[in-house]
Protein backbone atom coordinates (compact mmCIF):
# COMPACT_ATOMS: atom_id res chain seq x y z
CA UNK A 1 0.00 0.00 0.00
CA UNK A 2 1.17 3.69 -0.97
CA UNK A 3 1.71 6.30 0.68
CA UNK A 4 -0.93 7.97 -0.79
CA UNK A 5 -3.74 5.21 -0.20
CA UNK A 6 -2.51 4.96 3.19
CA UNK A 7 -3.63 8.62 3.86
CA UNK A 8 -6.61 8.17 2.00
CA UNK A 9 -7.84 5.04 4.02
CA UNK A 10 -6.70 6.33 7.19
CA UNK A 11 -9.75 6.56 8.99
CA UNK A 12 -10.74 3.26 7.66
CA UNK A 13 -7.48 1.66 9.04
CA UNK A 14 -8.09 3.51 12.27
CA UNK A 15 -11.30 2.14 12.60
CA UNK A 16 -10.69 -1.77 12.07
CA UNK A 17 -7.48 -1.21 14.67
CA UNK A 18 -9.74 -0.10 16.96
CA UNK A 19 -12.32 -2.24 16.48
CA UNK A 20 -9.60 -5.10 16.87
CA UNK A 21 -9.75 -4.65 20.47
CA UNK A 22 -13.31 -4.90 20.90
CA UNK A 23 -14.94 -8.53 22.15
CA UNK A 24 -16.30 -9.95 18.73
CA UNK A 25 -19.61 -10.10 20.39
CA UNK A 26 -19.56 -6.12 20.64
CA UNK A 27 -17.92 -5.50 17.12
CA UNK A 28 -20.78 -4.75 15.04
CA UNK A 29 -22.00 -2.06 17.89
CA UNK A 30 -18.89 -0.76 17.83
CA UNK A 31 -18.94 -1.16 13.99
CA UNK A 32 -21.47 1.24 13.96
CA UNK A 33 -20.49 3.73 16.99
CA UNK A 34 -17.93 3.97 15.33
CA UNK A 35 -18.76 5.15 11.70
CA UNK A 36 -21.35 7.43 13.15
CA UNK A 37 -19.82 9.09 15.73
CA UNK A 38 -17.57 10.93 13.31
CA UNK A 39 -20.56 12.20 11.56
CA UNK A 40 -21.78 13.50 14.35
CA UNK A 41 -18.21 15.81 15.22
CA UNK A 42 -17.48 16.96 11.82
CA UNK A 43 -21.14 18.00 10.37
CA UNK A 44 -21.66 20.48 13.61
CA UNK A 45 -18.11 21.71 13.67
CA UNK A 46 -18.67 22.06 9.87
CA UNK A 47 -21.98 23.78 10.54
CA UNK A 48 -19.87 26.38 13.03
CA UNK A 49 -17.69 27.14 9.91
CA UNK A 50 -20.55 27.53 7.80
CA UNK A 51 -22.14 30.09 9.95
CA UNK A 52 -19.25 32.58 10.25
CA UNK A 53 -18.13 32.13 6.08
CA UNK A 54 -21.47 32.91 5.68
CA UNK A 55 -21.58 36.17 8.14
CA UNK A 56 -18.55 37.23 6.65
CA UNK A 57 -19.30 36.57 2.93
CA UNK A 58 -22.56 38.13 3.21
CA UNK A 59 -20.89 41.12 4.79
CA UNK A 60 -18.27 41.56 2.30
CA UNK A 61 -21.30 41.41 -0.56
CA UNK A 62 -23.34 43.90 1.43
CA UNK A 63 -19.87 46.37 2.27
CA UNK A 64 -19.92 45.70 5.58
CA UNK A 65 -16.77 43.95 8.11
CA UNK A 66 -19.45 41.35 9.57
CA UNK A 67 -18.21 39.70 13.11
CA UNK A 68 -15.02 40.99 14.03
CA UNK A 69 -14.53 41.17 17.89
CA UNK A 70 -14.03 37.41 18.28
CA UNK A 71 -10.25 35.93 17.65
CA UNK A 72 -8.87 37.03 14.83
CA UNK A 73 -11.21 38.59 12.33
CA UNK A 74 -13.80 37.07 14.05
CA UNK A 75 -13.32 33.44 13.02
CA UNK A 76 -14.17 32.25 16.68
CA UNK A 77 -17.35 33.90 16.71
CA UNK A 78 -19.14 30.46 16.46
CA UNK A 79 -17.95 29.74 19.83
CA UNK A 80 -19.55 33.13 21.07
CA UNK A 81 -22.54 32.29 18.98
CA UNK A 82 -22.37 28.74 20.61
CA UNK A 83 -21.54 29.68 24.51
CA UNK A 84 -24.35 32.75 24.27
CA UNK A 85 -27.69 30.10 22.90
CA UNK A 86 -26.51 27.60 25.78
CA UNK A 87 -26.35 30.33 28.96
CA UNK A 88 -30.06 31.96 27.21
CA UNK A 89 -33.06 31.42 29.01
CA UNK A 90 -34.98 28.60 27.23
CA UNK A 91 -38.99 30.02 27.16
CA UNK A 92 -41.69 28.20 26.21
CA UNK A 93 -45.34 30.44 25.56
CA UNK A 94 -47.63 29.62 27.93
CA UNK A 95 -50.25 28.25 26.04
CA UNK A 96 -48.18 26.18 23.83
CA UNK A 97 -48.31 22.01 23.77
CA UNK A 98 -45.36 21.75 25.53
CA UNK A 99 -44.60 18.42 24.72
CA UNK A 100 -44.79 18.88 20.91
CA UNK A 101 -42.57 21.93 21.29
CA UNK A 102 -40.09 20.17 23.12
CA UNK A 103 -40.13 17.31 20.56
CA UNK A 104 -40.05 19.59 17.18
CA UNK A 105 -36.23 20.76 17.55
CA UNK A 106 -35.41 17.33 18.41
CA UNK A 107 -37.21 15.61 15.48
CA UNK A 108 -35.95 18.39 13.02
CA UNK A 109 -32.20 17.46 13.84
CA UNK A 110 -32.79 13.73 14.28
CA UNK A 111 -34.20 13.66 10.51
CA UNK A 112 -31.00 15.80 9.10
CA UNK A 113 -28.77 14.05 10.54
CA UNK A 114 -29.99 10.44 9.50
CA UNK A 115 -29.71 11.65 5.81
CA UNK A 116 -25.94 11.29 5.99
CA UNK A 117 -26.00 7.78 6.49
CA UNK A 118 -25.89 7.02 3.10
CA UNK A 119 -23.43 9.59 1.73
CA UNK A 120 -20.41 8.40 0.90
CA UNK A 121 -17.86 10.94 2.49
CA UNK A 122 -14.82 9.28 0.89
CA UNK A 123 -13.65 5.99 -0.60
CA UNK A 124 -15.09 3.17 1.67
CA UNK A 125 -16.30 5.82 4.17
CA UNK A 126 -19.94 5.56 4.33
CA UNK A 127 -22.33 4.69 7.54
CA UNK A 128 -24.63 2.30 5.10
CA UNK A 129 -24.02 1.38 2.14
CA UNK A 130 -27.63 0.54 1.26
CA UNK A 131 -29.33 -1.20 -1.48
CA UNK A 132 -32.01 2.00 -1.71
CA UNK A 133 -30.17 4.73 -0.57
CA UNK A 134 -31.49 7.50 -2.60
CA UNK A 135 -34.86 6.26 -1.64
CA UNK A 136 -34.21 6.51 2.29
CA UNK A 137 -32.53 10.03 1.69
CA UNK A 138 -35.58 11.09 0.14
CA UNK A 139 -37.67 9.82 2.47
CA UNK A 140 -35.77 10.88 5.57
CA UNK A 141 -35.90 14.49 4.25
CA UNK A 142 -40.19 13.78 4.53
CA UNK A 143 -39.46 13.96 7.98
CA UNK A 144 -38.71 17.11 8.41
CA UNK A 145 -41.73 18.87 7.29
CA UNK A 146 -43.18 17.20 10.41
CA UNK A 147 -40.85 18.41 12.74
CA UNK A 148 -41.51 22.32 11.03
CA UNK A 149 -45.22 21.50 11.24
CA UNK A 150 -45.05 20.34 15.12
CA UNK A 151 -42.90 23.63 15.79
CA UNK A 152 -44.95 26.27 13.74
CA UNK A 153 -48.46 24.59 15.50
CA UNK A 154 -47.33 23.40 19.00
CA UNK A 155 -46.03 27.39 19.56
CA UNK A 156 -49.56 28.65 19.04
CA UNK A 157 -48.86 31.86 17.46
CA UNK A 158 -50.02 32.98 14.30
CA UNK A 159 -46.50 34.26 12.89
CA UNK A 160 -45.27 30.90 12.99
CA UNK A 161 -48.44 28.65 11.93
CA UNK A 162 -48.08 31.18 8.79
CA UNK A 163 -44.49 30.01 9.08
CA UNK A 164 -45.20 26.19 8.70
CA UNK A 165 -47.69 26.79 6.43
CA UNK A 166 -45.75 28.61 4.14
CA UNK A 167 -42.69 26.12 4.84
CA UNK A 168 -44.69 22.72 4.12
CA UNK A 169 -46.17 24.05 1.13
CA UNK A 170 -42.86 25.12 -0.09
CA UNK A 171 -41.11 21.65 0.54
CA UNK A 172 -44.03 19.35 -0.97
CA UNK A 173 -44.03 21.76 -3.85
CA UNK A 174 -40.16 21.97 -4.60
CA UNK A 175 -39.45 18.03 -3.52
CA UNK A 176 -41.03 16.36 -6.52
CA UNK A 177 -38.35 18.30 -8.59
CA UNK A 178 -35.80 17.42 -5.91
CA UNK A 179 -36.91 13.80 -6.87
CA UNK A 180 -37.13 14.06 -10.35
CA UNK A 181 -33.99 15.96 -11.40
CA UNK A 182 -32.14 13.27 -9.19
CA UNK A 183 -34.23 10.28 -10.72
CA UNK A 184 -32.06 11.13 -14.60
CA UNK A 185 -29.18 9.81 -12.29
CA UNK A 186 -30.60 6.68 -10.90
CA UNK A 187 -31.90 6.30 -14.75
CA UNK A 188 -28.01 6.19 -15.82
CA UNK A 189 -26.62 4.08 -13.43
CA UNK A 190 -28.97 1.67 -13.18
CA UNK A 191 -29.22 1.62 -8.90
CA UNK A 192 -30.58 3.35 -5.89
CA UNK A 193 -27.00 2.78 -3.81
CA UNK A 194 -25.41 5.94 -3.59
CA UNK A 195 -21.91 4.13 -3.32
CA UNK A 196 -22.79 2.29 -6.76
CA UNK A 197 -23.69 5.71 -8.13
CA UNK A 198 -19.97 7.03 -7.21
CA UNK A 199 -18.83 4.72 -9.15
CA UNK A 200 -20.54 4.55 -11.97
CA UNK A 201 -19.27 8.20 -12.53
CA UNK A 202 -15.27 6.65 -11.94
CA UNK A 203 -12.70 6.54 -14.69
CA UNK A 204 -11.20 9.77 -17.20
CA UNK A 205 -11.14 10.38 -20.38
CA UNK A 206 -7.64 12.18 -20.85
CA UNK A 207 -7.23 13.98 -17.60
CA UNK A 208 -11.35 14.80 -17.32
CA UNK A 209 -13.70 12.93 -15.50
CA UNK A 210 -17.07 11.23 -16.63
CA UNK A 211 -19.23 12.90 -13.48
CA UNK A 212 -22.54 13.22 -14.84
CA UNK A 213 -23.14 16.76 -14.72
CA UNK A 214 -20.63 16.88 -18.25
CA UNK A 215 -23.62 15.66 -20.32
CA UNK A 216 -26.59 17.57 -21.05
CA UNK A 217 -29.31 15.74 -19.25
CA UNK A 218 -26.60 15.69 -16.26
CA UNK A 219 -25.87 19.40 -16.27
CA UNK A 220 -30.11 20.78 -16.74
CA UNK A 221 -30.50 18.19 -13.31
CA UNK A 222 -27.85 19.29 -11.39
CA UNK A 223 -28.70 22.76 -11.73
CA UNK A 224 -32.67 21.78 -11.24
CA UNK A 225 -31.52 19.60 -8.53
CA UNK A 226 -29.85 22.66 -6.59
CA UNK A 227 -32.92 24.98 -7.66
CA UNK A 228 -35.11 22.94 -6.02
CA UNK A 229 -32.93 21.61 -2.81
CA UNK A 230 -32.27 25.73 -1.96
CA UNK A 231 -35.88 25.66 -1.94
CA UNK A 232 -36.29 22.65 -0.10
CA UNK A 233 -33.79 24.20 2.40
CA UNK A 234 -35.61 27.30 3.05
CA UNK A 235 -32.63 29.10 1.78
CA UNK A 236 -32.90 32.79 -0.39
CA UNK A 237 -34.55 33.61 -2.52
CA UNK A 238 -36.84 30.76 -1.37
CA UNK A 239 -36.69 32.02 2.35
CA UNK A 240 -40.24 32.83 2.51
CA UNK A 241 -40.99 30.48 5.78
CA UNK A 242 -38.82 32.96 7.57
CA UNK A 243 -39.07 36.34 5.67
CA UNK A 244 -37.94 38.06 8.39
CA UNK A 245 -39.93 41.06 6.98
CA UNK A 246 -42.90 39.49 6.65
CA UNK A 247 -43.26 37.13 10.05
CA UNK A 248 -39.69 37.21 11.78
CA UNK A 249 -38.66 33.95 12.20
CA UNK A 250 -41.30 32.15 10.70
CA UNK A 251 -42.33 28.56 12.23
CA UNK A 252 -39.23 28.91 15.27
CA UNK A 253 -39.99 32.53 15.76
CA UNK A 254 -41.35 31.08 19.32
CA UNK A 255 -38.04 29.23 20.40
CA UNK A 256 -35.34 30.78 22.36
CA UNK A 257 -31.98 29.36 23.52
CA UNK A 258 -30.56 26.29 22.86
CA UNK A 259 -33.51 25.28 21.05
CA UNK A 260 -33.24 28.01 18.42
CA UNK A 261 -29.90 26.81 17.98
CA UNK A 262 -30.79 23.74 17.15
CA UNK A 263 -33.32 24.63 14.54
CA UNK A 264 -30.41 26.61 13.16
CA UNK A 265 -28.38 23.22 13.14
CA UNK A 266 -31.01 21.51 11.72
CA UNK A 267 -31.39 23.97 9.00
CA UNK A 268 -27.92 23.86 7.54
CA UNK A 269 -27.30 20.37 8.37
CA UNK A 270 -30.20 19.74 6.24
CA UNK A 271 -28.87 22.40 3.40
CA UNK A 272 -25.31 20.12 3.51
CA UNK A 273 -26.73 16.78 3.49
CA UNK A 274 -28.48 17.73 0.12
CA UNK A 275 -25.40 19.84 -1.08
CA UNK A 276 -23.88 16.34 -1.02
CA UNK A 277 -26.32 14.50 -2.23
CA UNK A 278 -25.67 16.11 -5.36
CA UNK A 279 -22.24 15.38 -5.15
CA UNK A 280 -22.65 12.06 -5.00
CA UNK A 281 -25.54 12.52 -7.61
CA UNK A 282 -24.06 14.80 -10.33
CA UNK A 283 -20.18 15.43 -9.45
CA UNK A 284 -18.68 12.02 -8.70
CA UNK A 285 -18.50 11.75 -5.01
CA UNK A 286 -15.05 12.11 -3.43
CA UNK A 287 -13.47 11.35 -7.14
CA UNK A 288 -10.97 14.01 -7.62
CA UNK A 289 -11.80 16.15 -10.47
CA UNK A 290 -8.69 15.71 -12.71
CA UNK A 291 -7.02 12.46 -13.21
CA UNK A 292 -3.55 13.99 -12.14
CA UNK A 293 -4.78 14.58 -8.68
CA UNK A 294 -6.18 10.96 -7.85
CA UNK A 295 -3.35 10.89 -4.84
CA UNK A 296 -4.92 13.82 -2.63
CA UNK A 297 -7.29 12.05 -0.28
CA UNK A 298 -11.00 11.49 -1.32
CA UNK A 299 -12.32 12.75 1.87
CA UNK A 300 -10.46 15.85 0.90
CA UNK A 301 -12.53 16.64 -2.27
CA UNK A 302 -15.93 15.55 -0.83
CA UNK A 303 -15.43 18.55 1.52
CA UNK A 304 -14.03 20.96 -0.68
CA UNK A 305 -16.51 20.06 -3.40
CA UNK A 306 -19.64 20.82 -0.18
CA UNK A 307 -17.45 23.79 0.40
CA UNK A 308 -17.85 24.96 -3.11
CA UNK A 309 -21.47 24.18 -3.02
CA UNK A 310 -22.13 26.17 0.32
CA UNK A 311 -20.38 29.05 -0.87
CA UNK A 312 -22.67 28.75 -3.96
CA UNK A 313 -25.33 29.21 -1.37
CA UNK A 314 -23.99 31.80 0.33
CA UNK A 315 -23.87 34.08 -2.83
CA UNK A 316 -27.12 32.95 -4.04
CA UNK A 317 -27.87 34.22 -0.63
CA UNK A 318 -26.45 37.52 -1.10
CA UNK A 319 -27.79 38.43 -5.09
CA UNK A 320 -30.96 37.96 -5.05
CA UNK A 321 -34.49 39.01 -3.61
CA UNK A 322 -36.91 36.85 -2.05
CA UNK A 323 -39.66 35.84 -4.33
CA UNK A 324 -43.40 36.21 -3.42
CA UNK A 325 -45.36 33.19 -2.51
CA UNK A 326 -47.02 33.13 -6.20
CA UNK A 327 -43.93 33.49 -8.19
CA UNK A 328 -42.40 31.13 -6.30
CA UNK A 329 -45.79 28.50 -6.94
CA UNK A 330 -45.50 29.20 -10.48
CA UNK A 331 -41.72 29.17 -10.92
CA UNK A 332 -42.10 25.13 -9.21
CA UNK A 333 -44.85 23.97 -11.07
CA UNK A 334 -45.05 25.96 -14.51
CA UNK A 335 -41.09 25.66 -14.75
CA UNK A 336 -39.90 23.38 -12.78
CA UNK A 337 -41.74 20.73 -13.38
CA UNK A 338 -42.04 20.39 -16.73
CA UNK A 339 -38.43 20.49 -17.00
CA UNK A 340 -37.58 18.17 -14.68
CA UNK A 341 -39.98 15.56 -17.17
CA UNK A 342 -38.05 16.95 -19.97
CA UNK A 343 -34.85 16.33 -18.84
CA UNK A 344 -35.90 12.60 -17.74
CA UNK A 345 -37.19 12.43 -21.76
CA UNK A 346 -33.67 13.63 -22.78
CA UNK A 347 -31.58 11.30 -20.32
CA UNK A 348 -33.31 8.28 -22.04
CA UNK A 349 -32.72 9.65 -25.24
CA UNK A 350 -29.14 9.60 -24.05
CA UNK A 351 -29.52 6.28 -23.07
CA UNK A 352 -30.43 4.54 -26.55
CA UNK A 353 -28.86 6.67 -28.82
CA UNK A 354 -25.32 5.49 -29.69
CA UNK A 355 -22.26 8.09 -28.35
CA UNK A 356 -21.52 10.48 -30.61
CA UNK A 357 -21.60 14.39 -31.40
CA UNK A 358 -25.86 13.47 -32.57
CA UNK A 359 -25.85 12.45 -29.24
CA UNK A 360 -25.06 15.80 -27.53
CA UNK A 361 -27.17 17.58 -30.49
CA UNK A 362 -30.32 15.92 -29.79
CA UNK A 363 -30.23 15.91 -26.10
CA UNK A 364 -28.97 19.37 -26.36
CA UNK A 365 -31.72 20.33 -28.17
CA UNK A 366 -34.60 18.70 -26.13
CA UNK A 367 -33.94 20.63 -23.06
CA UNK A 368 -32.64 24.24 -24.66
CA UNK A 369 -35.72 24.10 -27.27
CA UNK A 370 -38.04 23.48 -24.36
CA UNK A 371 -35.90 25.48 -21.90
CA UNK A 372 -36.45 28.77 -24.49
CA UNK A 373 -40.52 28.22 -24.71
CA UNK A 374 -41.63 27.71 -21.77
CA UNK A 375 -39.35 30.47 -20.41
CA UNK A 376 -40.91 32.77 -22.57
CA UNK A 377 -44.57 31.74 -21.53
CA UNK A 378 -44.32 32.07 -17.88
CA UNK A 379 -42.39 35.30 -18.33
CA UNK A 380 -44.16 38.32 -17.67
CA UNK A 381 -42.13 40.51 -19.67
CA UNK A 382 -44.40 41.74 -22.95
CA UNK A 383 -47.67 40.82 -21.53
CA UNK A 384 -49.08 44.94 -20.10
CA UNK A 385 -47.71 43.82 -16.67
CA UNK A 386 -50.50 45.04 -14.39
CA UNK A 387 -50.74 46.23 -10.54
CA UNK A 388 -51.20 43.16 -8.64
CA UNK A 389 -54.58 42.66 -7.25
CA UNK A 390 -54.92 41.22 -3.96
CA UNK A 391 -58.01 39.61 -3.65
CA UNK A 392 -59.16 39.88 0.03
CA UNK A 393 -58.77 43.80 -0.05
CA UNK A 394 -61.31 43.50 -2.69
CA UNK B 1 -39.06 -13.49 17.37
CA UNK B 2 -36.39 -11.13 18.41
CA UNK B 3 -36.00 -8.45 20.89
CA UNK B 4 -36.28 -5.53 18.16
CA UNK B 5 -39.47 -6.77 16.46
CA UNK B 6 -40.95 -6.77 20.27
CA UNK B 7 -39.93 -2.80 20.34
CA UNK B 8 -40.81 -2.57 17.28
CA UNK B 9 -44.29 -3.98 17.47
CA UNK B 10 -44.86 -2.26 20.38
CA UNK B 11 -43.84 1.28 19.23
CA UNK B 12 -46.54 0.60 16.08
CA UNK B 13 -49.52 -0.45 18.67
CA UNK B 14 -48.56 2.68 20.62
CA UNK B 15 -48.95 4.50 18.17
CA UNK B 16 -52.26 3.75 16.53
CA UNK B 17 -53.51 2.78 20.11
CA UNK B 18 -52.79 6.73 20.96
CA UNK B 19 -53.72 7.87 17.49
CA UNK B 20 -57.29 6.48 18.29
CA UNK B 21 -57.79 7.66 21.95
CA UNK B 22 -56.29 10.84 22.19
CA UNK B 23 -58.17 14.02 21.89
CA UNK B 24 -56.46 16.55 20.16
CA UNK B 25 -56.44 15.79 16.32
CA UNK B 26 -53.14 16.93 15.91
CA UNK B 27 -51.84 14.62 18.46
CA UNK B 28 -54.13 11.89 16.94
CA UNK B 29 -52.29 12.57 13.35
CA UNK B 30 -49.02 12.23 15.35
CA UNK B 31 -49.21 9.38 16.86
CA UNK B 32 -50.17 7.75 13.77
CA UNK B 33 -47.43 9.00 12.31
CA UNK B 34 -45.55 7.21 14.94
CA UNK B 35 -47.21 3.98 14.22
CA UNK B 36 -46.48 4.45 10.73
CA UNK B 37 -42.86 4.72 11.36
CA UNK B 38 -43.05 1.63 13.54
CA UNK B 39 -45.28 -0.27 10.52
CA UNK B 40 -41.72 0.78 8.41
CA UNK B 41 -39.14 -0.59 10.68
CA UNK B 42 -41.14 -3.66 11.01
CA UNK B 43 -40.67 -3.83 7.08
CA UNK B 44 -37.03 -3.39 7.17
CA UNK B 45 -36.74 -5.89 10.20
CA UNK B 46 -38.25 -7.97 7.89
CA UNK B 47 -36.00 -7.11 4.80
CA UNK B 48 -38.50 -5.39 2.98
CA UNK B 49 -36.10 -2.16 1.90
CA UNK B 50 -37.73 -0.70 -0.86
CA UNK B 51 -41.38 -1.32 1.03
CA UNK B 52 -40.23 -0.01 4.20
CA UNK B 53 -38.93 3.10 2.75
CA UNK B 54 -41.38 3.72 0.06
CA UNK B 55 -44.03 3.77 3.34
CA UNK B 56 -42.46 6.57 5.09
CA UNK B 57 -42.18 8.36 1.84
CA UNK B 58 -46.09 7.72 1.02
CA UNK B 59 -47.85 7.73 4.48
CA UNK B 60 -45.06 10.26 6.46
CA UNK B 61 -44.34 12.37 3.55
CA UNK B 62 -47.87 12.39 2.24
CA UNK B 63 -50.80 11.20 3.91
CA UNK B 64 -50.01 12.82 7.18
CA UNK B 65 -49.03 15.66 6.29
CA UNK B 66 -52.31 15.83 4.01
CA UNK B 67 -54.06 14.98 7.29
CA UNK B 68 -52.04 17.88 9.08
CA UNK B 69 -52.96 20.70 6.36
CA UNK B 70 -56.59 19.25 5.68
CA UNK B 71 -57.22 20.06 9.74
CA UNK B 72 -55.31 23.11 9.64
CA UNK B 73 -57.36 24.81 6.97
CA UNK B 74 -60.90 22.85 7.72
CA UNK B 75 -61.01 23.68 11.50
CA UNK B 76 -59.41 25.18 14.89
CA UNK B 77 -56.92 23.29 16.29
CA UNK B 78 -58.28 23.63 19.89
CA UNK B 79 -58.87 20.22 21.27
CA UNK B 80 -62.50 19.71 21.12
CA UNK B 81 -64.57 18.78 24.07
CA UNK B 82 -66.99 16.20 23.16
CA UNK B 83 -67.67 12.71 24.93
CA UNK B 84 -64.71 10.26 25.87
CA UNK B 85 -66.95 7.24 24.39
CA UNK B 86 -68.53 7.20 21.33
CA UNK B 87 -72.47 5.83 22.02
CA UNK B 88 -71.57 2.82 19.56
CA UNK B 89 -68.54 1.25 21.56
CA UNK B 90 -70.69 -1.77 22.25
CA UNK B 91 -71.60 -2.25 18.10
CA UNK B 92 -68.06 -1.31 17.68
CA UNK B 93 -66.26 -3.76 19.89
CA UNK B 94 -68.67 -6.39 18.57
CA UNK B 95 -67.85 -6.05 14.84
CA UNK B 96 -64.22 -5.38 15.98
CA UNK B 97 -64.21 -8.86 17.33
CA UNK B 98 -66.37 -10.78 14.58
CA UNK B 99 -63.36 -9.33 11.96
CA UNK B 100 -60.98 -10.39 13.61
CA UNK B 101 -62.30 -13.86 14.67
CA UNK B 102 -63.07 -14.71 11.26
CA UNK B 103 -59.32 -13.22 10.50
CA UNK B 104 -58.13 -15.53 13.19
CA UNK B 105 -60.59 -18.59 11.63
CA UNK B 106 -59.34 -18.02 8.26
CA UNK B 107 -55.86 -18.00 8.97
CA UNK B 108 -55.35 -21.08 11.26
CA UNK B 109 -57.49 -22.62 8.44
CA UNK B 110 -55.30 -22.22 5.50
CA UNK B 111 -52.72 -24.67 6.27
CA UNK B 112 -49.49 -21.60 6.05
CA UNK B 113 -50.36 -21.54 10.24
CA UNK B 114 -47.65 -24.21 11.67
CA UNK B 115 -45.68 -24.72 8.36
CA UNK B 116 -43.24 -22.24 9.55
CA UNK B 117 -41.92 -19.54 7.81
CA UNK B 118 -40.29 -19.54 4.26
CA UNK B 119 -36.88 -18.32 3.84
CA UNK B 120 -37.52 -14.92 3.50
CA UNK B 121 -36.56 -13.23 -0.58
CA UNK B 122 -34.11 -10.78 -0.68
CA UNK B 123 -36.50 -8.18 -3.29
CA UNK B 124 -34.26 -5.13 -4.56
CA UNK B 125 -35.13 -2.43 -5.84
CA UNK B 126 -34.20 -2.99 -9.33
CA UNK B 127 -36.58 -6.14 -9.08
CA UNK B 128 -39.36 -4.07 -8.30
CA UNK B 129 -39.11 -1.39 -11.28
CA UNK B 130 -38.70 -4.58 -13.65
CA UNK B 131 -41.79 -6.14 -12.20
CA UNK B 132 -43.35 -2.99 -12.21
CA UNK B 133 -42.63 -2.08 -15.68
CA UNK B 134 -43.13 -5.81 -17.39
CA UNK B 135 -45.23 -7.78 -15.70
CA UNK B 136 -47.96 -4.96 -14.11
CA UNK B 137 -47.19 -1.93 -16.84
CA UNK B 138 -50.81 -2.05 -17.49
CA UNK B 139 -52.07 -1.35 -14.49
CA UNK B 140 -49.22 0.89 -13.47
CA UNK B 141 -50.11 3.07 -16.41
CA UNK B 142 -53.74 2.49 -15.26
CA UNK B 143 -52.78 4.14 -11.89
CA UNK B 144 -50.91 6.81 -13.33
CA UNK B 145 -54.32 7.81 -15.44
CA UNK B 146 -56.24 8.02 -12.45
CA UNK B 147 -54.01 10.17 -10.75
CA UNK B 148 -53.72 12.50 -13.39
CA UNK B 149 -57.73 12.39 -13.66
CA UNK B 150 -57.56 13.23 -9.98
CA UNK B 151 -54.68 16.06 -10.30
CA UNK B 152 -56.77 17.45 -13.27
CA UNK B 153 -60.02 17.09 -10.97
CA UNK B 154 -58.52 19.04 -7.96
CA UNK B 155 -57.17 21.66 -10.21
CA UNK B 156 -60.91 22.17 -12.03
CA UNK B 157 -62.29 22.49 -8.63
CA UNK B 158 -59.67 24.86 -6.38
CA UNK B 159 -59.47 27.27 -9.96
CA UNK B 160 -61.53 30.42 -9.26
CA UNK B 161 -64.88 31.26 -10.87
CA UNK B 162 -65.53 34.07 -12.73
CA UNK B 163 -66.68 37.41 -10.76
CA UNK B 164 -69.64 36.70 -8.74
CA UNK B 165 -69.29 33.30 -8.33
CA UNK B 166 -67.08 32.11 -5.35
Amino acid sequence: MSHAQMLDQIFVIVKHWLLAYVPAGWQPLASAVLSVVPVLIVFPLLFAITTVLERKGLARQQNRYGPNRVGPWGILQPIADGVKSLTKEDIVPRSADHMVHLLAPLLLVTAAFLGYAVIPIGRNMVISDMNGGVLFFFAISSLVELAVFMAGWSSRSKYSLFGAMRAIAQMISYEVPLVLAAIVVVMAAGTLSTVSIVNAQAGYTGIWPHWFVFTPWGFTGFALFMIAATAESNRSPFDLPEGESEIIAGYYIEYSGFKFALFFLGEYLGMMATSAMAITLFLGGWAAPFSFLGWVPSYFWFFAKLLALICGFIWIRGTLPRLRMDQLMNFSWKFILPMTLLNVIAAGAWHFMPGGVWRWVVCSALIAGPFIVLGRATSWQGKGVAVRKYRYAE
Amino acid sequence: MTITFLILAALTIAGMAAAMGLRNLIHCVLALTLGFVGLASLYLHLGAEFAGFVQILVYIGGVAILAVFAIMTTQSAEPVAHRRSAPFWLAGTLVAAGVFSVLAWAITRSGAHGRGLPPSPQIAAEQVGFALMRAYVLPLELMGLLLTVALIGAVVVATPGKKGEL
